[in-house]
């Protein structure tokens, strides 16, 4: 640990120490703990049976403000901005004109004149000048990244437990709502129910200087509920698990919204965005490849970049693949031809070996109770 | 970390036990450590014959399949069809979890391999901490 003097590391590292046994990744230039004693299984299963707290300031945040920033975000993002309520956040995808995908990201309206954009640690560079060199109106744009800690408090029981050691409603932040500002701990936050990990679960902002006596005032507080810190080891299986993308996987410069299947978030009806032309265009004509759950038939573990065969043809490639820990089974999310069907039978090339597989549903996991 | 006297080791971390002209093989406790919950071990298949270093299987751990290396020469004769269903075994009990027995083409590799002081010394220079 700490080997590498390039890395850049969050405002929480210091804590890590405190916990046995975290272990580091580079995870896009970040040095971050991809688990920490419990495991990412026990970590995995904390989230999805009770809550488990992830430092995620690594995340980027992007301010765009001024009098036509309704219309500039709008412009920018596939998602409908303008039918936003006031501290309301949505998830959407950011394309270029081709229909590639810049990054996907959360946008939290705050007034038609503010938004803040939430979005990926390996991209935030890459956004910024993005953004910065597509304005075509009156808007200021502030990368904040720097300047705050997130910390994302997530599990079935995340609302029940938080709410002992905070003095506001947890239940009066809706799903996909925040507030800003409210204090944990005297300290100023903004708090969202959101979240990566299919889980209810919260999202807390802090400024960098505050962000140490936040994490470690939720830490010290919920000691006795269990509550497990997490690493992004079991950020990425609980992500995966909910069929939630990660940039660089299932959504990237070469993959489409549309192809991913997140259509949902592609308002193909509204005004001018950038890389509608293409989008419409795919929706209208369908896509030769898309994204289908497989499920391991033979033994085996399918992993990112793995290819996938049927009847000894290439048909495309895993996006992601793991052992998923509620199902207990091997499953992947693979981009492949539109024209399989749902209990096709393909292979997937592991090691060298073609292995079995089924096209199966997804998401692979969902909680019916969250809120929606 | 738990490092058995009586057991040979290999710079890829894998151990081995000699009983009778047979050499169990597994992976260390440094290493089931390092790799996390494992989730399957794909077993070589039995008859084959290796060389010391040959690349003869994978284990799968949550994040990642990493190679398992022989550490011997020989013929496999047996495969621990436990980690068939169990492959956490290996987290719970890494000297107890053999993955694979080889009978000795070249028995002298053994004493090439690293006793218990040495390989306890070799981790440290890992960069475990």
């Amino acid at each position: 640990m700490g080997n590498d003097q390039n890395l850049k590391r969050t405002p929480l590292y210091q804590s890590y120490s405190k916990y046995a046994g975290a272990k580091f990744v580079d995870f896009g230039g970040w040095e971050l703990p991809v688990q920490f004693e419990a495991g990412i299984i026990a970590e995995h299963m904390a989230v999805r049976k009770n809550a488990g707290m992830f430092d995620v300031s690594h995340m980027g945040e992007i301010i765009v403000e001024g009098p036509d920033a309704e219309k500039y975000v709008d412009y920018l993002v596939t998602n409908d901005v303008k039918s936003m309520e006031e501290y309301q956040v949505i998830y959407t995808l950011m394309c270029y004109p081709d229909g590639g995908v810049v990054d996907d990201l959360l946008v939290y309206k705050y007034s038609k004149k503010k938004y803040l954009l939430v979005v990926n640690a390996s991209n935030v560079d890459k956004d910024y000048e993005w953004i910065v060199k597509n304005k075509n109106c009156a808007v200021s744009i502030e990368n904040i990244s720097n300047e705050i800690v997130q910390i994302a408090f997530q599990g079935p029981k995340a609302e029940q437990i938080l709410q002992k050691y905070v003095n506001f409603d947890l239940s009066s932040i809706k799903f996909f709502h925040f507030k800003d500002p409210v204090q944990i701990n005297g300290i100023d936050c903004i708090v969202s129910r959101t979240g990566y990990t299919g889980e209810d679960g919260f999202e807390i902002y802090v400024g960098a200087e505050q962000g140490l006596r936040v994490w470690d005032y939720i830490y010290e507080k919920t000691r006795g509920d269990n509550v497990l810190p997490c690493g992004l080891g079991c950020r990425d299986t609980l992500r995966f698990e909910a069929k939630l993308p990660l940039y660089g996987h299932e959504i990237s410069k070469d993959i489409t919204p549309i192809e991913a299947g997140l259509k949902f978030f592609v308002k193909l009806e509204k005004d001018n965005f950038i890389g509608k032309e293409v989008l419409v265009n795919q929706v209208q004509n369908g896509v030769k490849r898309s994204l289908k759950g497989l499920e391991m038939i033979d033994k085996g573990v399918p992993r990112s970049g793995y290819k996938v065969f049927k009847n000894g043809k290439e048909i495309g490639f895993i996006t992601t693949g793991s052992y998923s820990p509620m199902l207990d089974k091997n499953v992947a999310l693979a981009l492949i031809e539109s024209s399989l069907k749902l209990n096709d039978e393909v292979e997937v090339e592991i090691h060298g070996k073609l292995k079995k597989a089924i096209l199966v549903k997804t998401p692979f996991y969902k909680n019916t109770k969250k809120e929606n | 970390m738990e490092i058995l006297k009586n057991l040979k080791y290999s710079k890829t971390h894998e151990w081995v036990r000699v009983e009778e002209g047979i050499a169990y093989v597994g992976i260390t406790d440094f290493a089931q450590h390092a790799l996390g919950d494992i989730v399957y071990v794909e077993l070589p298949e039995v008859d084959s014959e290796i060389a010391k270093g040959d690349e003869i299987s994978n284990i799968e751990s949550v994040k990642a399949a990493s190679p398992i290396f022989s550490p011997v020469s020989g013929t496999i004769v047996k495969v621990n069809e436990d980690l068939e269903d169990d492959a956490e075994l290996i987290n719970h009990k890494p000297y107890d979890a053999y993955i694979f027995a080889v009978e000795l083409s070249n028995p002298e590799e053994i004493e090439e391999l690293m006793d218990a002081d040495q390989y306890e010394e070799f981790c440290e220079t890992e960069g475990s901490h």
